[in-house]
């Protein structure tokens, strides 16, 4: 009877994570088939064709991605890995209270209201679309995940390891940076890298921000072609040429965010044991 | 006033053997009280550590030994709630004086704890040095040398000497312990407090830091907290006895243990509780 309930338990989990890996596998195969079609050396190298016409490719919107998410880790990482730290340091404080109950707010905020709110205060303000209030928008929903993982990697971190430090007379800030920040830095670059593959393929906050472009431009300030806009764009189009191309630039985004999770990976298994 | 007589003691007795000089003693307290929030963990102990020699604080958990030792180089106020009455003396000289720097305290008073704790991203060179960087910048040879001085001094020399810049984590529990000891005595404290240093170890890293524990009081004035009986008997010159959070009983180590006067510290050294 025990054996019977045991198998029955198994099998249902084991159904659960069929039900679980299934949907992924899917999608693969399904990019795999639809998308590879569509690669090839002009995919990769030439800008959209005009409606209409064959040929062409995604360059423009490559580069684009790879901008926008620059930008926004470059403001994103700095601020979600500083205030991460303050919340770990300081988690009696009332600030670090109100930083996490902030940041847990942002997390939930669904990132179409992200883009609303770049678009109102940065596009709407200066009258033109640009990467840069893209890479805000995108950056805002950064700041909440790197902050959250880094404060819970920085927790992790022995206190006996801390105290050790400052009884060699290490002040605070020295102690922090070099022997907790230092020693869980593998986590910290793996929340950061995992941030950035999250961003990666975010549309909603691109729409009304970086809005998508036919052009090449390396130009923050212009409209800006991205990886997920051509999807969206060419997927909704007329053209079968077009949705040919829009699982190819799907099937290369996910690509991207594959190997950044990767990397990610890689990070933590080289994480050190912190209990020897 | 002769060092290691205490208000709490019937009958202060100087102890025969630690009373040949009159200087004061390296490090002492003074009715020293440590709280945690309202909870008192130490209560009004007075106690003077003469230099060089090695003194055990013994008693069952949660005695305050170990509190007590962490208000010498004031750790305690590092842990949540923690505050002090009284004062702890280094050279006559109030550590807990407003213009006195916590961080400049802890590089005189240094100390090694329960559990080996190396620097996890740095090499057994870097850990050993640890200390030596938060004080004044040296030249690269001086700092070779200490480094070198120091493992020597913790035994632990010819066992990394080739493997000065692999991970100290590659090491064995007794041998972080040592390397934690190096680290520790590099920057020349004038105190070392031990706060049970081999209750994580096996019996032979245990006999290893004994064995270093001795050594070192040629140069340094040691305190080392103990839940192991012999470890204070075969280590210390002096014994001080805790129970509930006051000192009980305290006296040249040969004396506690063969003559206690106290019926609490007979009954704890043989064993009838704790």
């Amino acid at each position: 009877m025990r054996r019977i309930a045991s198998n029955f338990m198994v099998g249902l989990m084991l159904g659960a994570v069929v039900v679980a890996v299934l949907p992924l596998v899917f999608i693969l195969g399904d990019l795999l088939v639809k998308g590879a079609g569509s690669l090839s050396w002009s995919f990769f190298t030439r800008l959209p064709a005009p409606a209409g016409q064959s040929g062409g490719g995604v360059a423009n919107a490559i580069v684009g991605t790879l901008i926008i998410v620059g930008v926004a880790s470059l403001i994103g990482l700095p601020v979600g890995i500083g205030a991460g730290i303050f919340c770990a340091e300081y988690s009696g404080s009332r600030l670090a209270w109100l930083t996490r109950f902030v940041a847990d707010v942002l997390n939930g905020v669904p990132s179409i209201v992200v883009g609303v709110f770049a678009w109102t205060w940065i596009v709407a303000r200066q009258k033109h679309f640009s990467a840069l209030a893209g890479s805000v928008a995108l950056a805002m929903l950064m700041i909440p995940m790197v902050l959250r993982t880094t404060e819970e990697m920085i927790k992790l971190v022995p206190r006996s390891l801390r105290e050790a430090a400052l009884a060699l007379g290490y002040p605070r800030w020295r102690t922090t940076l070099q022997i907790v920040v230092r020693t869980t830095l593998p986590g910290i670059v793996t929340g950061s890298l995992l941030a950035v593959a999250r961003i990666a393929g975010e549309t909603a906050p691109l729409l009304f921000t970086a809005l998508g472009s036919q052009f090449f431009t390396t130009d923050v300030t212009q409209p800006m072609a991205a990886l997920p806009l051509t999807v969206f764009t060419y997927a909704t189009g007329p053209y079968e040429e077009w949705h040919r191309f829009a699982w190819g630039a799907a099937l290369v985004l996910i690509l991207v965010v594959l190997a950044l999770s990767l990397l990610a990976r890689l990070a933590t298994r080289q994480r050190f044991d912190l209990n020897g | 006033m002769t060092p290691l007589t205490t208000s709490a003691l019937p009958s202060p007795v100087p102890a025969a053997s630690l009373t040949t000089t009159s200087e004061p003693p390296r490090l002492r307290t003074d009715k020293l009280t440590a709280m945690y929030g309202k909870s008192t963990a130490v209560s009004g102990v007075t106690l003077g550590f003469p230099a060089n020699q090695v003194h055990a604080l013994i008693g069952p958990s949660g005695c305050g030994k170990s509190t007590f030792l962490r208000c010498l180089n004031r750790t305690h106020e590092l842990s949540d709630g923690g505050w002090i009455t009284g004062r702890v003396l280094l050279d006559e000289e109030d550590v807990y004086d407003a213009r006195v720097s916590a961080m400049v305290l802890r590089r005189r008073i240094g100390m090694v704890f329960q559990r080996p704790t190396p620097f996890p991203t740095m090499s057994v060179y870097d850990n050993v040095a640890a200390g030596l960087r938060a004080g004044v910048r040296l030249r690269r040879g001086e700092t070779d040398e200490i480094v070198e001085r120091a493992l020597r001094q913790a035994a632990l020399w010819d066992e990394v000497k080739d493997r000065l810049r692999g991970s100290a984590m590659a090491l064995s529990g007794g041998q972080q312990q040592r390397l934690c000891i190096a680290r520790t005595i590099a920057p020349a404290p004038e105190v070392v407090l031990l706060d049970e240093p081999t209750s994580a170890l096996d019996p032979q890293g245990t006999q290893r830091i004994e064995e270093v524990v001795v050594e070192l009081k040629g140069d340094f004035t040691i305190v080392i907290v103990t839940h192991n009986m012999q470890q204070a008997a075969r280590t210390s010159d002096t014994t001080t006895f805790f129970y509930l959070g006051t000192m009980v009983e305290t006296g040249a180590t040969r004396q506690i243990f063969t003559a206690p006067r106290n019926e609490q510290t007979e009954a704890y050294i043989t064993g009838r509780f704790g």
